[in-house]
């Protein structure tokens, strides 16, 4: 009788098991259905975008299809030059204003957010409060008087006011990223670095840096990625066409009425965002834990 | 005096980019506009201090200001709810051990990264357009689709589309805040015969608490200043009929196109108040479905 009973138990219990496995996978198809509809449907716009661009403009309006009837790569050519300046010069008004707002990223934010995670000093504390208050006020806000103020310092079209305000780390974000970063490192390596003698200067330079290099990457790489993209700092201080970054020359396709523009817009469209998107292809990884770990966008 | 400075000395030396750019770029310009939205300026002539008048117009008798805010408060409570629900639907899709989870989780990413660009604000512009992508794709299911851009009744709704597409960073969120949640209350709650609406309700929805309120203080802040897709889907003046005149859209034309710089700073410290005015009834209101871990003791 015991025995009886023990294996009902036995095969309820092996039941239950089967019946749960049977529900995981009907469960996990289903989800992986839903994800694969819902990631297609999110992807298609920007595939459909590389594919306008091959397209003749006679084919792009009215069209659903992802493949050109023939592959059109001349759009390229004539987007690169279609606008009284050539792309060259946009390309490399791009890289200018990102690459040293990067390096000045880096270093000014990495300064301060190793005082505020590893150094004592009087009034740290409300600098920490003050520094978090920062980063909920809109850029619109101080937009006015710090246009007023580089307009009065003659810097109105030339890229000084995109560029500095970024070596004083004005970024509050990556303060934060890379505080979080540092506390995580031992303290014991800067105590016996204090006591073989080392300024923090030193240990800020030999120990800090080199060990918490994927938090200034991480940091790089989204520093790249929003000034690249900029487009109201650009707007508001650039008013040379060929001083204009990317992003201000592909919003003259707009306004042109160049109704036969559309194949060449989308060219250059996809030009602007594919570094971007090689950025994103090879730090997938440390954009991912970035924003995992502090919530940038 | 000696053992003070050196004991201060590193301390603010690391910190010194960041107080300048703190005082030159953040706190200095908050206060000048304040100082400047009680005055009448267009650059030209000085500025001539006339009181509250700034803001008796906007209040009384300025009805684009009434429209922006209109126009404001419908993007950020339709399209923040809705991109956290998505959000949170698919991470709940894509957390424990489903197959090709780092696939997934790019794709969605990569419309957040590549969505603040001017190329994927044309690229909207066309998808939406009276014979674009979107009413191509309801004409093979027989409807036929609306001017979306053309209309001031659908107009927002693909800015609200477009944000919702950019779920990636809340949806990363998200993902982590669901990992730390301890598998075995699920079990225990299955055992309880609990369903999945139940467990939903019961365990996933507190336990996330925290993180959906960061998400959502995060997302809103998001919300209030977003400015590129509004001005180059809407051409830069907030048009049809004002219907995509967002505030930040508003306060750049009022300040750059007419140069009043005055009444556009009173509308960014309008920006600034409503934004720490929403920030703080989400803080205030978190103390009733917000509760932290270490909290319970």
């Amino acid at each position: 009788m015991t025995d009886t009973a023990i294996s009902t138990t036995a095969l309820t219990a092996k039941q239950y098991r089967e019946a749960r496995t049977r529900r995981a996978k009907r469960a996990g198809l289903l989800k992986h259905v839903f994800l694969i509809l819902t990631s297609l449907i999110m992807i298609y716009p920007l595939i459909w975008m590389v594919s306008a661009s091959f397209k003749p403009d006679n084919q792009i309006f009215g069209s659903l299809s992802l493949w050109p009837a023939t592959f059109d790569w001349d759009n390229y050519g004539q987007g690169w030059t279609a606008l009284s300046v050539s792309f060259t010069r946009f390309f490399l008004n791009s890289t200018l204003v990102t690459v040293l707002s990067v390096i000045g990223n880096v270093i000014s934010c990495s300064f301060a957010a190793y005082a505020f995670a590893r150094l004592e000093f009087t009034g740290k504390n409300m600098w920490f409060a003050l520094m978090m208050m920062t980063l909920m006020v809109p850029y619109h806000v101080v937009l006015i008087p710090q246009y007023l103020l580089f307009l009065n310092l003659g810097w109105v079209n030339t890229y000084l006011p995109l560029i500095v305000p970024k070596f004083l780390a004005g970024e509050a974000f990556f303060i934060f990223l890379m505080i979080q970063f540092f506390r995580q490192l031992p303290r014991e390596l800067d105590e016996a670095a204090m006591i073989d003698g080392c300024s923090p200067f030193k240990i800020y330079w030999a120990i800090i840096m080199p060990l918490s290099l994927p938090a200034m990457a991480t940091a790089a790489i989204f520093s790249f990625i929003w000034t690249w993209e900029d487009f109201l700092g650009p707007l508001v201080y650039l008013n040379k066409v060929e001083d204009y970054t990317v992003p201000l020359a592909l919003r003259m396709f707009l306004s042109q009425d160049g109704a036969s523009q559309y194949g060449p817009m989308f060219a250059m469209s996809i030009l602007s965002i594919l570094p971007i998107f090689l950025f994103f292809l090879i730090f997938q990884r440390l954009i991912i834990r970035g924003i995992a770990m502090s919530g940038l966008k | 005096m000696e053992k003070f400075f050196r004991r201060n000395f590193a301390g603010y030396a690391f910190l010194a980019p960041w107080l300048i750019g703190f005082f030159l770029l953040a706190i200095g310009p908050i206060l000048a506009s304040l100082w400047l939205s009680f005055t009448k300026y267009n650059i030209v002539r000085p500025p001539q201090w006339i009181g509250l008048d700034n803001y008796f117009y906007m209040f009384e008798l300025d009805d684009r200001f009434k429209k922006a805010l209109q126009v404001t408060f419908t993007f950020v409570v339709i399209s923040v709810p809705a991109k956290l629900i998505f959000a949170l639907g698919v991470a709940m899709a894509l957390d424990k051990g489903i197959r090709a989870i780092g696939w997934y989780r790019a794709l969605f990413y990569l419309p957040s990264i590549l969505g603040g660009s001017i190329a994927v604000a044309i690229l909207w512009r066309q998808l939406f357009n009276y014979d674009g992508v979107v009413n191509s794709a309801l004409r093979l299911v027989g409807l036929d689709g609306p001017y979306w851009l053309a209309d001031p009744k659908y107009s927002l709704w693909t800015l609200i589309v477009l944000a919702v597409w950019q779920f990636g960073s809340p949806m990363l969120i998200f993902l982590a805040g669901l990992r730390a949640i301890p598998t075995e209350l699920y079990e225990a709650a299955e055992i309880d015969a609990a369903g999945p609406v139940r467990k939903f309700f019961a365990i996933t929805v507190p336990l996330l608490a925290p993180v959906i309120f960061f998400n959502l203080v995060l997302q809103m802040i998001e919300a209030f200043k977003s400015f590129s897709g509004a001005f180059i889907i809407s051409g830069g003046s907030g048009a049809p009929l004002d219907s995509l005149l967002f505030f930040t859209v508003y306060l750049y034309e009022e300040a750059f196109s007419y140069l009043r710089m005055g009444y556009a700073s009173a509308l960014a410290w309008v920006l600034l108040l409503i934004i720490a005015a929403f920030t703080a009834i989400a803080f205030w209101t978190s103390k009733y479905w917000v509760h932290y871990e270490n909290e319970r003791g």
